[in-house]
Protein backbone atom coordinates (compact mmCIF):
# COMPACT_ATOMS: atom_id res chain seq x y z
CA UNK A 1 0.00 0.00 0.00
CA UNK A 2 1.32 3.40 -0.54
CA UNK A 3 1.90 6.04 1.83
CA UNK A 4 -0.56 9.30 1.19
CA UNK A 5 1.53 12.52 0.23
CA UNK A 6 2.70 14.41 2.76
CA UNK A 7 0.54 16.99 1.49
CA UNK A 8 -2.59 15.09 1.81
CA UNK A 9 -1.13 14.18 5.13
CA UNK A 10 -0.46 17.95 6.11
CA UNK A 11 -3.85 18.78 4.58
CA UNK A 12 -5.96 16.14 6.72
CA UNK A 13 -3.80 17.13 10.06
CA UNK A 14 -4.61 20.83 9.68
CA UNK A 15 -8.20 20.17 8.91
CA UNK A 16 -8.40 17.61 12.31
CA UNK A 17 -6.32 19.85 14.39
CA UNK A 18 -7.34 23.33 13.22
CA UNK A 19 -4.94 25.40 15.70
CA UNK A 20 -1.81 22.78 14.28
CA UNK A 21 0.97 24.43 12.46
CA UNK A 22 2.61 22.06 10.29
CA UNK A 23 4.50 22.54 7.18
CA UNK A 24 6.62 20.69 5.15
CA UNK A 25 10.41 20.49 5.32
CA UNK A 26 12.23 19.05 1.91
CA UNK A 27 14.98 16.49 1.88
CA UNK A 28 17.07 17.69 -1.14
CA UNK A 29 18.60 14.42 -1.44
CA UNK A 30 17.95 11.11 -3.80
CA UNK A 31 16.26 9.76 -0.71
CA UNK A 32 13.31 12.03 -1.18
CA UNK A 33 11.98 11.18 2.38
CA UNK A 34 10.67 14.75 3.05
CA UNK A 35 9.32 15.40 6.55
CA UNK A 36 6.29 17.57 8.41
CA UNK A 37 8.04 20.24 10.93
CA UNK A 38 5.16 20.03 13.44
CA UNK A 39 5.06 23.17 16.37
CA UNK A 40 5.55 21.56 19.97
CA UNK A 41 2.12 23.03 21.79
CA UNK A 42 -0.13 20.33 18.89
CA UNK A 43 2.18 17.63 18.79
CA UNK A 44 0.85 15.52 21.55
CA UNK A 45 -2.38 16.06 19.31
CA UNK A 46 -1.55 15.70 15.74
CA UNK A 47 0.23 12.22 16.69
CA UNK A 48 -3.07 11.09 18.19
CA UNK A 49 -4.61 12.07 15.23
CA UNK A 50 -2.04 10.23 12.92
CA UNK A 51 -2.25 6.98 15.06
CA UNK A 52 -6.03 7.19 15.21
CA UNK A 53 -6.96 7.79 11.68
CA UNK A 54 -8.19 5.09 9.89
CA UNK A 55 -6.60 5.49 6.67
CA UNK A 56 -3.41 6.62 7.84
CA UNK A 57 -2.90 4.50 11.01
CA UNK A 58 0.43 5.19 11.82
CA UNK A 59 0.58 2.35 14.75
CA UNK A 60 4.29 2.49 14.98
CA UNK A 61 7.20 4.55 15.74
CA UNK A 62 10.25 3.05 14.42
CA UNK A 63 12.78 5.60 15.05
CA UNK A 64 13.10 8.27 17.58
CA UNK A 65 16.28 10.33 17.29
CA UNK A 66 17.86 13.92 17.79
CA UNK A 67 19.39 16.18 15.74
CA UNK A 68 21.54 19.30 16.56
CA UNK A 69 21.46 22.42 14.98
CA UNK A 70 24.07 24.43 16.42
CA UNK A 71 23.82 28.67 16.56
CA UNK A 72 25.74 29.23 13.21
CA UNK A 73 27.20 32.11 10.96
CA UNK A 74 25.26 32.86 8.03
CA UNK A 75 26.33 35.15 5.14
CA UNK A 76 24.01 36.50 2.89
CA UNK A 77 24.67 39.06 -0.10
CA UNK A 78 22.66 41.79 0.07
CA UNK A 79 22.27 44.48 -3.12
CA UNK A 80 22.51 47.83 -2.37
CA UNK A 81 22.32 51.30 -3.89
CA UNK A 82 24.57 53.65 -3.07
CA UNK A 83 25.18 56.91 -4.39
CA UNK A 84 28.07 57.08 -7.45
CA UNK A 85 31.37 58.94 -5.56
CA UNK A 86 31.33 61.15 -8.74
CA UNK A 87 27.91 62.14 -7.71
CA UNK A 88 26.49 60.96 -11.00
CA UNK A 89 23.39 59.56 -8.97
CA UNK A 90 23.32 55.91 -8.15
CA UNK A 91 25.04 52.43 -8.36
CA UNK A 92 24.49 49.09 -6.99
CA UNK A 93 27.15 47.29 -4.93
CA UNK A 94 26.67 43.39 -3.61
CA UNK A 95 27.22 43.92 0.56
CA UNK A 96 27.82 40.87 2.39
CA UNK A 97 26.04 40.94 5.55
CA UNK A 98 26.72 38.42 8.50
CA UNK A 99 24.29 37.27 10.70
CA UNK A 100 23.79 34.26 13.53
CA UNK A 101 20.85 31.71 12.63
CA UNK A 102 19.99 30.75 16.51
CA UNK A 103 20.62 27.09 17.29
CA UNK A 104 17.83 24.34 18.07
CA UNK A 105 17.58 21.24 18.52
CA UNK A 106 15.27 18.41 16.74
CA UNK A 107 13.68 15.52 17.33
CA UNK A 108 13.21 13.22 14.39
CA UNK A 109 10.41 10.24 14.47
CA UNK A 110 10.12 8.04 11.77
CA UNK A 111 6.38 6.53 11.96
CA UNK A 112 5.38 3.47 10.07
CA UNK A 113 1.50 1.53 9.92
CA UNK A 114 2.23 -2.32 10.46
CA UNK A 115 -2.01 -2.47 10.18
CA UNK A 116 -2.04 -0.61 6.48
CA UNK A 117 1.47 -1.17 5.84
CA UNK A 118 3.17 1.97 5.16
CA UNK A 119 5.57 4.73 5.51
CA UNK A 120 7.40 5.93 6.88
CA UNK A 121 6.21 9.18 7.60
CA UNK A 122 8.50 11.37 8.92
CA UNK A 123 7.80 13.77 11.77
CA UNK A 124 9.74 16.65 12.99
CA UNK A 125 9.48 18.99 15.96
CA UNK A 126 12.24 21.64 17.03
CA UNK A 127 12.87 23.02 20.67
CA UNK A 128 12.98 26.93 21.25
CA UNK A 129 16.77 26.94 21.86
CA UNK A 130 19.93 24.37 23.20
CA UNK A 131 19.62 26.30 26.47
CA UNK A 132 16.70 27.07 28.28
CA UNK A 133 14.00 26.09 26.11
CA UNK A 134 15.23 23.13 24.98
CA UNK A 135 11.98 20.86 25.77
CA UNK A 136 9.30 19.31 23.77
CA UNK A 137 6.33 17.22 24.43
CA UNK A 138 6.83 13.41 25.03
CA UNK A 139 5.08 11.35 22.58
CA UNK A 140 5.81 8.23 25.21
CA UNK A 141 1.60 8.44 25.98
CA UNK A 142 0.98 7.75 22.38
CA UNK A 143 3.53 5.54 21.31
CA UNK A 144 5.22 3.61 24.26
CA UNK A 145 7.98 2.99 21.71
CA UNK A 146 9.25 6.37 22.25
CA UNK A 147 9.49 5.20 25.65
CA UNK A 148 13.33 4.38 25.99
CA UNK A 149 14.38 6.12 22.68
CA UNK A 150 13.49 9.19 24.61
CA UNK A 151 15.11 9.16 27.28
CA UNK A 152 18.55 8.23 25.08
CA UNK A 153 17.84 11.54 23.50
CA UNK A 154 17.18 13.17 26.54
CA UNK A 155 20.83 11.43 27.83
CA UNK A 156 22.97 12.23 25.03
CA UNK A 157 21.34 15.40 23.43
CA UNK A 158 19.42 16.67 26.45
CA UNK A 159 15.79 17.59 25.27
CA UNK A 160 13.82 17.36 27.47
CA UNK A 161 10.70 15.52 27.30
CA UNK A 162 7.67 16.87 29.16
CA UNK A 163 5.29 14.37 30.70
CA UNK A 164 7.87 11.75 30.19
CA UNK A 165 6.84 8.90 32.95
CA UNK A 166 10.62 8.43 33.48
CA UNK A 167 12.87 10.69 31.96
CA UNK A 168 16.30 9.44 33.31
CA UNK A 169 19.79 8.85 31.25
CA UNK A 170 19.64 5.18 29.99
CA UNK A 171 22.94 5.10 28.11
CA UNK A 172 25.48 7.61 30.43
CA UNK A 173 25.79 6.87 34.08
CA UNK A 174 23.80 8.91 36.30
CA UNK A 175 26.46 11.38 37.81
CA UNK A 176 27.76 12.24 34.19
CA UNK A 177 27.29 15.54 33.21
CA UNK A 178 26.80 16.69 29.78
CA UNK A 179 25.36 15.41 26.87
CA UNK A 180 28.22 13.91 24.34
CA UNK A 181 26.16 14.00 20.97
CA UNK A 182 25.88 18.13 21.01
CA UNK A 183 28.15 19.42 18.27
CA UNK A 184 29.70 21.46 21.02
CA UNK A 185 30.63 18.56 23.72
CA UNK A 186 33.75 18.66 25.04
CA UNK A 187 35.06 15.60 26.49
CA UNK A 188 36.56 16.44 29.80
CA UNK A 189 40.76 15.58 30.31
CA UNK A 190 39.94 12.41 32.52
CA UNK A 191 36.54 10.08 32.45
CA UNK A 192 38.00 8.14 34.96
CA UNK A 193 38.25 11.23 37.61
CA UNK A 194 36.49 10.87 41.18
CA UNK A 195 36.78 12.91 43.94
CA UNK A 196 38.55 10.72 46.74
CA UNK A 197 38.96 11.17 50.24
CA UNK A 198 42.76 12.64 50.01
CA UNK A 199 41.08 15.46 47.76
CA UNK A 200 41.66 18.07 50.44
CA UNK A 201 45.19 16.73 51.38
CA UNK A 202 46.12 16.71 47.71
CA UNK A 203 44.40 20.85 47.90
CA UNK A 204 46.47 21.81 50.99
CA UNK A 205 49.55 20.41 50.11
CA UNK A 206 49.24 22.14 46.47
CA UNK A 207 48.69 25.58 48.04
CA UNK A 208 51.67 24.65 50.57
CA UNK A 209 53.79 24.13 47.77
CA UNK A 210 52.60 27.03 45.64
CA UNK A 211 53.71 29.12 48.73
CA UNK A 212 57.45 27.95 49.12
CA UNK A 213 57.77 28.00 44.85
CA UNK A 214 57.59 31.88 45.49
CA UNK A 215 60.31 33.00 48.05
CA UNK A 216 59.98 36.32 48.99
CA UNK A 217 56.92 34.94 50.93
CA UNK A 218 57.98 31.49 51.62
CA UNK A 219 58.19 30.62 55.25
CA UNK A 220 62.59 29.90 55.92
CA UNK A 221 63.33 26.53 57.33
CA UNK B 1 -9.12 1.65 54.87
CA UNK B 2 -5.35 -0.03 53.49
CA UNK B 3 -4.63 -3.28 52.79
CA UNK B 4 -3.12 -5.50 55.04
CA UNK B 5 0.22 -5.90 52.39
CA UNK B 6 1.04 -2.43 52.47
CA UNK B 7 1.21 -2.44 56.19
CA UNK B 8 4.08 -4.85 55.49
CA UNK B 9 7.24 -4.20 53.85
CA UNK B 10 9.14 -5.94 54.97
CA UNK B 11 8.80 -9.27 53.30
CA UNK B 12 9.96 -7.12 49.25
CA UNK B 13 13.38 -7.64 48.67
CA UNK B 14 15.15 -5.88 45.80
CA UNK B 15 17.47 -7.90 43.67
CA UNK B 16 20.16 -6.62 41.51
CA UNK B 17 21.15 -9.07 38.85
CA UNK B 18 23.54 -8.65 36.83
CA UNK B 19 25.85 -6.37 35.34
CA UNK B 20 27.96 -9.92 35.25
CA UNK B 21 25.31 -12.65 35.38
CA UNK B 22 25.31 -15.52 33.28
CA UNK B 23 22.28 -15.57 32.20
CA UNK B 24 22.04 -11.56 31.20
CA UNK B 25 24.20 -12.39 27.54
CA UNK B 26 26.39 -9.48 28.38
CA UNK B 27 27.06 -6.65 30.37
CA UNK B 28 22.93 -6.04 31.71
CA UNK B 29 21.91 -5.33 34.87
CA UNK B 30 17.88 -5.94 35.92
CA UNK B 31 17.04 -4.05 39.33
CA UNK B 32 14.21 -6.27 40.39
CA UNK B 33 11.88 -6.13 43.63
CA UNK B 34 10.31 -9.67 44.68
CA UNK B 35 7.80 -10.30 46.56
CA UNK B 36 8.81 -13.85 47.63
CA UNK B 37 9.72 -15.23 44.47
CA UNK B 38 7.17 -12.96 42.06
CA UNK B 39 8.43 -10.29 40.05
CA UNK B 40 6.54 -6.84 41.25
CA UNK B 41 8.86 -4.46 39.18
CA UNK B 42 11.58 -4.93 37.21
CA UNK B 43 13.88 -1.83 36.02
CA UNK B 44 16.67 -2.83 33.54
CA UNK B 45 19.91 -0.99 33.54
CA UNK B 46 22.00 -0.55 30.65
CA UNK B 47 24.92 1.43 29.17
CA UNK B 48 27.71 -0.71 30.39
CA UNK B 49 28.43 -1.17 26.62
CA UNK B 50 28.19 2.50 25.39
CA UNK B 51 31.05 3.77 23.64
CA UNK B 52 28.83 6.07 21.46
CA UNK B 53 28.99 4.69 18.80
CA UNK B 54 27.09 7.58 16.63
CA UNK B 55 29.54 10.23 17.86
CA UNK B 56 32.24 7.83 16.73
CA UNK B 57 30.56 7.67 13.34
CA UNK B 58 30.16 11.53 13.03
CA UNK B 59 33.77 12.02 13.10
CA UNK B 60 34.70 9.42 10.34
CA UNK B 61 34.23 8.89 7.31
CA UNK B 62 31.27 7.14 5.49
CA UNK B 63 33.16 4.01 4.88
CA UNK B 64 35.37 4.34 8.10
CA UNK B 65 31.93 3.23 9.70
CA UNK B 66 31.29 0.04 8.01
CA UNK B 67 33.10 -1.86 10.39
CA UNK B 68 31.93 -0.38 13.40
CA UNK B 69 28.75 -1.59 12.15
CA UNK B 70 30.33 -5.31 12.61
CA UNK B 71 30.63 -4.72 16.36
CA UNK B 72 26.64 -3.45 16.93
CA UNK B 73 25.11 -7.28 16.89
CA UNK B 74 28.50 -8.94 17.14
CA UNK B 75 26.04 -12.21 15.69
CA UNK B 76 24.96 -10.68 12.47
CA UNK B 77 27.74 -8.39 11.39
CA UNK B 78 26.22 -9.37 7.73
CA UNK B 79 22.57 -8.24 8.35
CA UNK B 80 24.22 -4.69 10.03
CA UNK B 81 26.63 -3.86 6.95
CA UNK B 82 23.74 -4.26 4.53
CA UNK B 83 21.26 -2.20 6.82
CA UNK B 84 24.08 0.76 6.31
CA UNK B 85 25.03 -0.16 2.90
CA UNK B 86 21.31 0.31 2.19
CA UNK B 87 20.65 3.45 4.08
CA UNK B 88 23.68 5.08 2.12
CA UNK B 89 22.50 3.77 -0.93
CA UNK B 90 19.30 6.05 -0.53
CA UNK B 91 21.49 8.85 0.32
CA UNK B 92 23.55 8.48 -3.00
CA UNK B 93 21.10 6.86 -5.74
CA UNK B 94 24.03 3.75 -5.62
CA UNK B 95 21.94 0.99 -7.02
CA UNK B 96 23.91 -2.33 -6.69
CA UNK B 97 23.89 -4.84 -9.25
CA UNK B 98 22.13 -8.04 -9.46
CA UNK B 99 24.73 -10.39 -8.47
CA UNK B 100 25.58 -8.57 -5.50
CA UNK B 101 21.74 -8.24 -3.95
CA UNK B 102 21.64 -11.95 -4.70
CA UNK B 103 24.68 -12.24 -2.43
CA UNK B 104 23.35 -9.96 -0.13
CA UNK B 105 20.09 -12.27 0.31
CA UNK B 106 22.49 -15.06 0.72
CA UNK B 107 24.32 -13.63 3.66
CA UNK B 108 21.62 -11.94 5.66
CA UNK B 109 19.85 -15.97 5.49
CA UNK B 110 22.95 -17.36 6.53
CA UNK B 111 22.93 -14.72 9.12
CA UNK B 112 19.14 -15.30 9.79
CA UNK B 113 19.91 -19.35 10.45
CA UNK B 114 22.88 -18.40 12.40
CA UNK B 115 21.27 -15.64 14.83
CA UNK B 116 18.26 -18.34 15.36
CA UNK B 117 20.34 -20.86 16.27
CA UNK B 118 22.42 -19.28 18.65
CA UNK B 119 19.13 -18.24 20.20
CA UNK B 120 17.68 -21.55 20.47
CA UNK B 121 20.59 -22.88 21.84
CA UNK B 122 20.92 -19.92 24.75
CA UNK B 123 17.72 -20.03 25.46
CA UNK B 124 17.82 -23.87 26.52
CA UNK B 125 20.32 -23.00 28.18
CA UNK B 126 18.66 -20.19 30.15
CA UNK B 127 16.22 -23.08 30.83
CA UNK B 128 18.70 -25.38 32.51
CA UNK B 129 19.48 -27.77 29.87
CA UNK B 130 23.30 -26.83 30.31
CA UNK B 131 25.71 -27.92 27.62
CA UNK B 132 24.43 -30.14 25.04
CA UNK B 133 21.77 -28.31 23.36
CA UNK B 134 24.17 -24.81 23.00
CA UNK B 135 27.14 -27.09 21.45
CA UNK B 136 24.57 -28.78 19.19
CA UNK B 137 24.15 -24.76 17.85
CA UNK B 138 27.29 -23.78 17.99
CA UNK B 139 28.41 -26.74 16.07
CA UNK B 140 26.19 -25.58 13.10
CA UNK B 141 26.89 -21.77 13.70
CA UNK B 142 30.59 -22.88 13.47
CA UNK B 143 29.59 -24.19 9.94
CA UNK B 144 27.63 -20.92 8.47
CA UNK B 145 31.39 -18.64 9.73
CA UNK B 146 33.58 -21.09 8.02
CA UNK B 147 31.75 -20.04 5.02
CA UNK B 148 31.92 -16.06 6.25
CA UNK B 149 35.35 -16.41 6.34
CA UNK B 150 36.18 -18.00 3.44
CA UNK B 151 34.51 -15.13 1.56
CA UNK B 152 34.99 -12.02 3.73
CA UNK B 153 38.25 -13.18 5.74
CA UNK B 154 36.97 -12.17 9.11
CA UNK B 155 34.39 -15.10 11.01
CA UNK B 156 32.21 -12.67 12.87
CA UNK B 157 33.90 -8.67 12.00
CA UNK B 158 32.68 -9.48 8.04
CA UNK B 159 33.16 -5.82 6.75
CA UNK B 160 31.95 -6.91 3.31
CA UNK B 161 29.18 -5.07 2.72
CA UNK B 162 29.79 -1.77 0.31
CA UNK B 163 27.58 1.23 -0.87
CA UNK B 164 26.62 -0.18 -4.55
CA UNK B 165 27.75 -3.60 -3.85
CA UNK B 166 29.80 -6.14 -2.29
CA UNK B 167 33.98 -6.19 -1.08
CA UNK B 168 34.60 -9.45 -3.11
CA UNK B 169 33.06 -11.78 -5.53
CA UNK B 170 31.83 -15.29 -4.34
CA UNK B 171 32.85 -18.38 -6.31
CA UNK B 172 31.60 -20.78 -7.27
CA UNK B 173 33.13 -23.33 -4.97
CA UNK B 174 32.20 -21.23 -2.02
CA UNK B 175 28.33 -21.10 -3.56
CA UNK B 176 28.67 -25.50 -3.73
CA UNK B 177 30.17 -25.18 -0.19
CA UNK B 178 27.37 -23.15 1.21
CA UNK B 179 24.70 -25.19 -1.14
CA UNK B 180 26.00 -28.26 1.18
CA UNK B 181 25.65 -26.55 4.54
CA UNK B 182 22.08 -25.38 3.59
CA UNK B 183 21.74 -29.18 2.36
CA UNK B 184 22.34 -30.43 5.47
CA UNK B 185 20.28 -27.83 7.64
CA UNK B 186 16.81 -29.27 7.71
CA UNK B 187 18.40 -32.66 9.18
CA UNK B 188 19.94 -30.30 12.00
CA UNK B 189 16.33 -28.99 12.99
CA UNK B 190 14.64 -32.29 12.92
CA UNK B 191 17.53 -33.57 15.18
CA UNK B 192 17.45 -30.69 17.76
CA UNK B 193 13.44 -30.24 17.40
CA UNK B 194 13.04 -33.85 18.38
CA UNK B 195 15.31 -33.25 21.45
CA UNK B 196 13.34 -30.04 22.53
CA UNK B 197 10.11 -28.71 20.77
CA UNK B 198 7.90 -31.77 22.12
CA UNK B 199 9.88 -31.54 25.01
CA UNK B 200 7.86 -31.34 28.45
CA UNK B 201 10.45 -29.78 30.38
CA UNK B 202 10.90 -27.33 27.70
CA UNK B 203 6.92 -27.00 27.47
CA UNK B 204 6.67 -26.62 31.24
CA UNK B 205 8.76 -23.59 31.27
CA UNK B 206 8.08 -21.81 28.13
CA UNK B 207 4.39 -22.10 28.00
CA UNK B 208 2.58 -19.24 28.68
CA UNK B 209 5.17 -17.82 30.04
CA UNK B 210 5.93 -13.91 29.43
CA UNK B 211 2.82 -13.06 27.06
CA UNK B 212 2.57 -10.16 25.09
CA UNK B 213 -0.48 -9.00 23.43
CA UNK B 214 -0.22 -8.04 19.86
CA UNK B 215 -1.36 -4.03 21.25
CA UNK B 216 0.97 -3.69 23.40
CA UNK B 217 4.01 -5.31 20.78
CA UNK B 218 2.37 -2.71 18.08
CA UNK B 219 2.67 0.17 20.62
CA UNK B 220 5.65 -0.71 22.13
CA UNK B 221 7.80 -0.98 18.63
CA UNK B 222 8.96 -4.36 18.99
CA UNK B 223 9.92 -6.00 15.87
CA UNK B 224 10.65 -9.03 14.57
CA UNK B 225 10.38 -13.05 15.27
CA UNK B 226 9.30 -11.69 18.67
CA UNK B 227 6.56 -9.45 17.06
CA UNK B 228 4.79 -12.29 14.92
CA UNK B 229 5.25 -14.72 17.30
CA UNK B 230 2.43 -12.37 18.56
CA UNK B 231 0.46 -12.88 15.66
CA UNK B 232 1.17 -9.71 13.69
CA UNK B 233 2.05 -9.77 10.36
CA UNK B 234 4.71 -7.54 10.03
CA UNK B 235 7.69 -8.61 8.22
CA UNK B 236 9.78 -5.69 5.98
CA UNK B 237 11.16 -8.24 3.93
CA UNK B 238 7.77 -8.46 2.64
CA UNK B 239 6.38 -5.17 3.43
CA UNK B 240 9.07 -2.92 2.10
CA UNK B 241 10.21 -5.59 -0.42
CA UNK B 242 14.24 -4.68 -0.16
CA UNK B 243 16.61 -6.13 -1.93
CA UNK B 244 15.14 -8.75 -4.17
CA UNK B 245 12.95 -10.04 -1.64
CA UNK B 246 9.74 -9.78 -3.55
CA UNK B 247 11.41 -12.38 -6.30
CA UNK B 248 11.73 -15.00 -3.69
CA UNK B 249 9.02 -17.48 -2.31
CA UNK B 250 8.66 -17.72 1.17
CA UNK B 251 6.35 -17.57 4.33
CA UNK B 252 6.13 -15.84 7.33
CA UNK B 253 5.70 -17.74 10.30
CA UNK B 254 3.16 -16.01 12.40
CA UNK B 255 2.64 -17.31 16.37
CA UNK B 256 -0.74 -17.05 18.63
CA UNK B 257 0.20 -16.91 22.00
CA UNK B 258 2.85 -14.30 22.35
CA UNK B 259 4.54 -16.52 24.76
CA UNK B 260 8.20 -17.67 24.93
CA UNK B 261 7.46 -20.65 23.67
CA UNK B 262 6.00 -19.24 20.39
CA UNK B 263 8.90 -17.25 20.04
CA UNK B 264 11.29 -19.86 19.79
CA UNK B 265 8.85 -21.47 17.49
CA UNK B 266 8.74 -18.97 15.23
CA UNK B 267 12.39 -18.82 15.13
CA UNK B 268 12.99 -22.34 14.29
CA UNK B 269 9.68 -22.21 11.46
CA UNK B 270 11.84 -18.87 10.02
CA UNK B 271 14.92 -20.86 9.71
CA UNK B 272 12.89 -23.44 7.71
CA UNK B 273 12.07 -20.33 5.29
CA UNK B 274 15.33 -19.11 5.43
CA UNK B 275 16.75 -22.27 4.09
CA UNK B 276 13.68 -22.15 1.28
CA UNK B 277 15.53 -18.72 0.43
CA UNK B 278 18.61 -19.59 0.48
CA UNK B 279 17.90 -22.90 -2.16
CA UNK B 280 16.34 -20.20 -4.60
CA UNK B 281 18.82 -17.42 -4.27
CA UNK B 282 21.84 -19.89 -4.51
CA UNK B 283 20.48 -21.65 -7.51
CA UNK B 284 19.12 -18.41 -9.22
CA UNK B 285 22.06 -16.13 -8.37
CA UNK B 286 23.50 -14.81 -11.83
CA UNK B 287 26.43 -13.62 -13.77
CA UNK B 288 27.95 -10.06 -13.48
CA UNK B 289 29.62 -7.02 -11.74
CA UNK B 290 29.10 -7.37 -8.01
CA UNK B 291 29.27 -3.01 -7.39
CA UNK B 292 27.72 -0.23 -9.10
CA UNK B 293 29.87 1.20 -11.54
CA UNK B 294 29.29 4.78 -9.69
CA UNK B 295 30.28 3.30 -6.17
CA UNK B 296 32.78 5.62 -4.28
CA UNK B 297 34.60 3.78 -1.11
CA UNK B 298 37.03 6.37 -0.01
CA UNK B 299 36.32 9.96 -0.29
CA UNK B 300 32.52 9.48 -0.59
CA UNK B 301 30.52 12.28 -0.56
CA UNK B 302 27.31 11.96 -0.67
CA UNK B 303 24.78 14.59 -1.93
CA UNK B 304 23.12 17.25 1.40
CA UNK B 305 19.95 15.34 2.86
CA UNK B 306 18.64 12.20 4.77
CA UNK B 307 17.54 9.15 4.73
CA UNK B 308 16.17 6.44 6.89
CA UNK B 309 17.09 2.91 5.86
CA UNK B 310 16.29 -0.05 7.36
CA UNK B 311 16.14 -4.24 6.85
CA UNK B 312 14.50 -7.12 8.77
CA UNK B 313 17.69 -8.42 11.01
CA UNK B 314 17.32 -11.85 12.84
CA UNK B 315 16.25 -9.74 15.77
CA UNK B 316 14.06 -7.35 14.30
CA UNK B 317 13.76 -4.02 12.46
CA UNK B 318 17.59 -2.49 11.97
CA UNK B 319 17.67 0.70 10.52
CA UNK B 320 20.10 3.74 10.09
CA UNK B 321 19.37 6.98 9.91
CA UNK B 322 22.15 9.36 7.83
CA UNK B 323 21.53 13.00 7.58
CA UNK B 324 24.43 14.30 5.49
CA UNK B 325 25.55 18.19 4.64
CA UNK B 326 27.69 17.15 1.50
CA UNK B 327 30.80 17.00 3.40
CA UNK B 328 33.20 13.50 3.82
CA UNK B 329 32.05 12.56 7.10
CA UNK B 330 28.10 12.00 8.02
CA UNK B 331 26.62 15.25 10.01
CA UNK B 332 24.20 12.55 11.53
CA UNK B 333 24.37 8.83 11.79
CA UNK B 334 21.94 6.89 13.70
CA UNK B 335 21.66 3.48 14.84
CA UNK B 336 18.02 1.97 15.66
CA UNK B 337 18.99 -1.23 16.97
CA UNK B 338 15.71 -3.79 17.30
CA UNK B 339 16.99 -4.88 20.87
CA UNK B 340 16.98 -1.62 22.62
CA UNK B 341 13.45 -1.41 21.33
CA UNK B 342 12.68 -4.71 21.95
CA UNK B 343 14.02 -4.40 25.77
CA UNK B 344 10.93 -1.69 26.34
CA UNK B 345 8.31 -4.06 27.16
CA UNK B 346 10.77 -6.66 29.59
CA UNK B 347 8.98 -5.61 32.51
CA UNK B 348 5.76 -6.05 31.47
CA UNK B 349 6.35 -9.20 30.39
CA UNK B 350 8.03 -10.29 33.78
CA UNK B 351 5.74 -9.07 35.98
CA UNK B 352 3.77 -11.93 38.04
CA UNK B 353 6.65 -14.27 37.00
CA UNK B 354 9.69 -15.95 38.63
CA UNK B 355 13.05 -14.90 38.65
CA UNK B 356 14.35 -18.35 36.95
CA UNK B 357 11.05 -17.35 34.59
CA UNK B 358 12.30 -13.76 33.93
CA UNK B 359 15.90 -15.25 32.75
CA UNK B 360 13.95 -17.36 29.82
CA UNK B 361 12.07 -14.54 29.08
CA UNK B 362 15.24 -12.47 28.42
CA UNK B 363 16.74 -15.26 26.76
CA UNK B 364 14.24 -15.06 24.11
CA UNK B 365 13.96 -11.44 23.59
CA UNK B 366 17.78 -12.54 21.57
CA UNK B 367 19.20 -9.36 22.91
CA UNK B 368 22.98 -8.37 22.14
CA UNK B 369 24.19 -5.94 24.47
CA UNK B 370 27.13 -4.45 21.33
CA UNK B 371 23.54 -3.18 20.29
CA UNK B 372 21.72 -2.18 23.18
CA UNK B 373 24.17 -0.09 24.31
CA UNK B 374 26.20 0.99 20.72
Amino acid sequence: MTTPSLEQIRDRILAAVPAAEASLVNNPGPAAQHSLLIDRAHLVEVARFLRDDPELRLDYCSNVTGIDQPEREVVDKVRRKVPAPDGSGEREVEEKVKRIEPGFLEVVYHLFSMARKHGPVVLRVRTGDRAGDASVPSLTPVWRACEFQEREVFDLFGIVFTGHPNLRRILMWDAFVGHPMRKDYVEPDDYEWEPTPHDAVLERVKARQAVASTPEEGPTT
Amino acid sequence: MRAVHDEFHGDLMEVSMGPHHPSTHGVFRMNVVLDGERIVKLKPVFGYLHRNHEKLGEGMTWLASMPFTDRLDYLCAMTNNWAYALAVERLTGLQPPERAEYIRVVLAELTRLLNHTCLAGFLLQDTGAMGTPLMYAFREREKILDLFEALSGSRMMCNYQRFGGCRVDVSPAWLAAARKVVDAYPRFLDEFEALVTGNEIVMARTQGVGRVAPELAVAAGVTGPMLRACGVDYDIRKVDGYGLYPRFHFRVPLGDHGDTYDRYMIRVLEMRESIGILKQAIDGIPDGPILDPKAKGRGLRPPAGEAYGRIEGPKGEIGFFLVSDGTPNPSRYRVRAPSFVNLTILEDMCLGHTVADAVVILGSIDIVLGEVDR
